[in-house]
């Protein structure tokens, strides 16, 4: 029963979202008053009802109902109930539902905190929603159906697979969509500027804190997604190009270059018809991305071929949404003037250079990502493009975004002269300066990339450094001073910060880490620089859902001893799959990694030993950048300047609303 | 104003939605290699496992058997490899060429997903892979016992070109020889 009612759920959210697509943008397009009001009210009401769903599957999955065929191919009753939980979004059928569950939460915030806005475009946003949600709705209802039954129902389910059984995959899709589907609301703000023909300074104002909230999401959610690859695939890489990761990568970067270009647009009315396009590039690089991964036509186009009709479903949409508003673009966009005039030397030309890197990295993951996909369309067999592509491509894309990291946020908006350029420059470049002698001296022969590297995440920390510095200092209390600077300031130097510390870490990992595959047998050691690994031997151990073979490595440090590490060998008993579980000693400055091989027979194993400096930092810089874009969402000038002009805007309303009702 | 340049955006995207659609209707069919029908271009290479040893064309010794391009850092390649695995249980040589790839995490990949090989050569460079018209991994080439390419295989293996192609083309090249 709660399974139908689930379903039901469903349909009525689904009729509730139509009705939240077509009323409000009609209405705004006729300009009456009482259709844009159904708006906030259906969207609400979406949620609920999607919610409702959720939690009827939710049930299913807690209570082992078999009957259901989504809980039967992806539960086990020997799975713990948190990842019982998890399994919601396991599979295709139940990340859809999670999708749409998470675009209600977008929808319904904006509700609640866009009461200020102008009633016709809060009307039109909400509506593209409604449409992007009919959609969505649509797609689970016709093809993948997460409540279809089975009968007769079986005895035990045929469990989650077991890469996915991890504390990590409880919270690591659900940030990653939140990232995803926030996108969605930068996408409609967009579209909905283009269907009232009005895009100015308050546009972007207003999609500023909703874009970089999104960004903040994706940012985590890519960062839990590359550490939990780090400890739960066994190879201790922390990034693989693999389609799965670079779906999320493309947004990330288009994402990043529409919250610098939105600054450009809010700041100097500049960039402006780049700036819608890029919108809805991003989200569109989202539904592309969810599409590619979620559907498996990735690792084949032919996944589809068992359910055709769900391929030809995802085209539609796409086609619909993305086609759709970009149609709408070529249509609209020409009537857009951008106003600003800068010179070449200015905060505006670095940010046009800033996205020009970005798109073109974007530009860069997606061909890489679709080149198989058209090799496949064309008939020429499916074929993986990989790291070395990847990697010879984004070196050359990387650097001079990192060089102009740090000049960008100093030069001045409109026009800067030169000498005042170095003036400002001076501290960055001497310490930078300084770096790249001292490490040319001492590590020219070994990685030339470590130098350069290095430098750059200096010259990038120290520039950040410098912004906030050059507004503090000569000031008459200096501290007050950093007390009042706005937190898009401070928010925006602590992100590029934490892109200085990523690129440290990424840059130690690479050219300092020590890896060895070797063997032991009991009572062998293996000594790396001033650490000894000594293999004590293997127990077995029960785990609920699993056996599985226990090392126990004692490290030592000059004869003393460091900590214990347990990397375990698992054989998940549904599926009958070997999982290494990893064993690492974190640090701020090292991790120590070591993972289980194979039995190699007389009490032997093969083991991997990983000594990676600073590999913490990669994570640590994601985070710092997620801090610093919360920051500057919490900066009061965006509700200040909203509650201003609303001021005005809702007295202009009421008014219109009593001659309605008179 | 440039009108045509704001078309730009939604022409492109045309062409990506034109693929897709080509890609859901579409067989991929086999393309046939200008190798085929031809003996097996020589190589040499050193051993995945042990870099001292060499793997060489000459290691196949007039048996039939399957050549497969494969990479760590290739995803279709891990789909592929339950395939690969289960010739290999039916008896059938598969030599590898790792093609582009960097040793540990080649042998760290050969560990976690089985080995399904007789023998591995470590194509790090990918002059091998030219030698023999790669242009994709994975790729794989069925050799009959006179060392001659009978099959080239684009892309993964799947449950169905194993069952329509590569099983019945070994069989019969088996047949073909067991006769002679």
């Amino acid at each position: 029963m709660i399974p139908e009612l689930g379903q039901f759920a469903l349909v009525l959210a689904l009729s509730l979202a139509l009705a939240q697509a077509i009323f409000p943008i009609y209405g705004a397009l006729r300009g009456r008053v009482e259709l844009m009001a159904v708006a906030v009210p259906a969207a609400r009401g979406q949620f609920v009802f999607v919610v409702c769903s959720f939690v009827a599957l939710a049930y299913a999955f807690l209570i082992n109902d078999f009957s259901v065929a989504y809980v039967a191919a992806n539960s086990n009753t020997a799975l713990p109930w948190y990842y019982r939980f998890a399994a919601i979004w396991g599979a295709h059928e139940g990340s859809l539902l999670l999708w749409v569950l998470i675009l209600g939460v977008w929808t319904t915030a904006v509700t609640v905190f866009s009461r200020e806005l102008p009633v016709t475009f809060r009307s039109r946003v909400l509506g593209v929603m409604g449409v992007v949600s009919s959609g969505f709705l649509l797609f689970l209802l016709m093809t993948s159906d997460p409540f279809t039954r089975l009968d007769p129902a079986p005895l035990q389910g045929r469990d989650l697979n077991p890469l996915l059984q991890d504390p990590g995959l409880v919270m690591h899709p659900p940030m990653l969509y939140m990232g995803y589907v926030g996108f969605c609301v930068a996408f409609s703000f967009a579209v909905a500027a283009l269907l009232g023909g009005r895009l100015d300074s308050a546009w972007a104002r207003w999609s500023r804190p909703w874009t970089t909230g999104a960004w903040v999401f994706l940012t985590i959610g890519i960062a839990m997604g590359s550490y939990w690859a780090y400890y739960e695939l066994g190879w201790g890489g922390w990034w693989f190009w693999d389609p799965v990761e670079n779906a999320s990568f493309m947004p990330w970067l288009a994402g990043t270059a529409l919250i610098h270009s939105l600054a450009v647009t809010e700041k100097r009315s500049a960039f402006k018809r780049w700036t819608v396009l890029l919108a809805i590039l991003t989200f569109s690089l989202s539904l592309l991305g969810t599409f590619l991964v979620r559907s498996g036509v990735l690792t084949s186009v032919h996944a589809f071929a068992t359910d055709p009709l769900r391929g030809v479903f995802v085209l539609g949409l796409l086609v619909a949404v993305v086609g759709g508003s970009l149609a709408l673009y070529a249509w609209r966009a020409a009537k857009v003037r951008s106003i600003g005039r800068f010179e070449l030397l200015s905060r505006e030309t670095m940010l046009l250079l800033n996205n020009a890197v970005l798109t073109v990295a974007a530009a860069t993951v997606l061909l890489g990502t679709l080149y198989p996909l058209a090799m496949d369309a064309l008939g020429l067999g499916q074929v993986s493009v990989g790291e070395p592509y990847f990697n010879s491509v984004f070196l050359p894309l990387g650097l001079p975004l990192l060089v102009l990291v740090a000049i960008g946020p100093l030069l001045k908006w409109k026009s800067e002269r030169w000498p005042e350029l170095m003036h400002k420059l001076r501290g960055p470049l001497l310490i930078a300066g300084i770096t790249l002698l001292v490490l040319s001296w001492w590590f020219w022969q070994v990685s030339l990339g470590a130098v350069l590297g290095i430098t750059l995440a200096v010259w990038v920390a120290t520039g950040s450094f410098e912004v906030v510095r050059q507004r503090v200092s000569g000031r008459r209390n200096p501290l007050a001073a950093l007390r009042r600077l706005p937190r898009s300031i401070v928010g925006m130097a602590l992100a590029h910060l934490g892109l200085a510390v990523f690129v440290a870490g990424v840059t130690a990992v690479n050219t300092f880490e020590s890896s060895r595959d070797l063997q032991m047998r009991p009572g062998e050691a293996y000594t790396v620089g001033d650490f000894t690994f000594r293999f004590d031997g293997t127990q077995s151990i029960q785990g609920p859902n699993y056996q599985a073979t226990e090392a126990r490595i004692e490290v030592l440090r000059e004869g003393k001893s460091v900590t214990v590490l347990h990397p375990q060998k698992r054989v998940y008993q549904v599926q009958r799959s070997p999982m290494t579980e990893a064993a690492i000693d974190g640090g701020v400055f090292r991790d120590m990694f070591v993972a289980l091989g194979e039995p190699l027979g007389n009490e032997a194993w093969s083991f991997r030993i990983r000594l990676k400096p600073l590999v913490r930092w990669i994570w640590f810089g994601a985070v710092m950048m997620a801090i610093g874009g919360v920051i500057c969402i919490t900066d009061p000038r965006y509700r200040r300047l909203l509650g201003r002009e609303a001021a005005t805007r809702q007295g202009a309303v009421a008014k219109r609303f009593s001659e309605v009702r008179t | 104003m440039k009108r045509y340049l704001l078309l730009l955006p939604l022409i492109l995207f045309g062409a990506v939605a034109v693929m897709l659609a080509v890609g859901l209707t579409l067989n991929s069919s086999q393309v046939n290699s200008p190798l085929v029908g031809k003996p097996a271009p020589d190589f040499q290479a050193p051993s995945l496992h042990t870099p001292e040893r060499s793997v060489q064309l000459s290691d196949l010794n007039g048996q039939v058997a399957l050549v497969n391009i494969w990479a760590s850092w290739c995803t279709s390649c891990r789909q592929e490899h339950p395939y690969l695995m289960a010739l290999s249980e039916q008896g059938i040589p598969i030599y590898g060429i790792d093609y582009k790839d960097e040793r540990s995490k080649a042998l760290a990949w050969l560990e976690q997903y089985g080995n399904a090989y007789q023998a591995v050569a470590f194509d790090a460079h990918g002059r091998v892979g030219m030698d023999w018209g790669v242009y994709g991994v994975p790729e794989t080439y069925v050799i009959d016992r006179k060392g001659v390419i009978r099959h080239k295989h684009i892309g993964a293996i799947t449950a169905h070109s194993l069952r329509e192609q590569l099983q019945p083309l070994l069989a019969e090249l088996r047949r073909e020889s067991g006769s002679r």
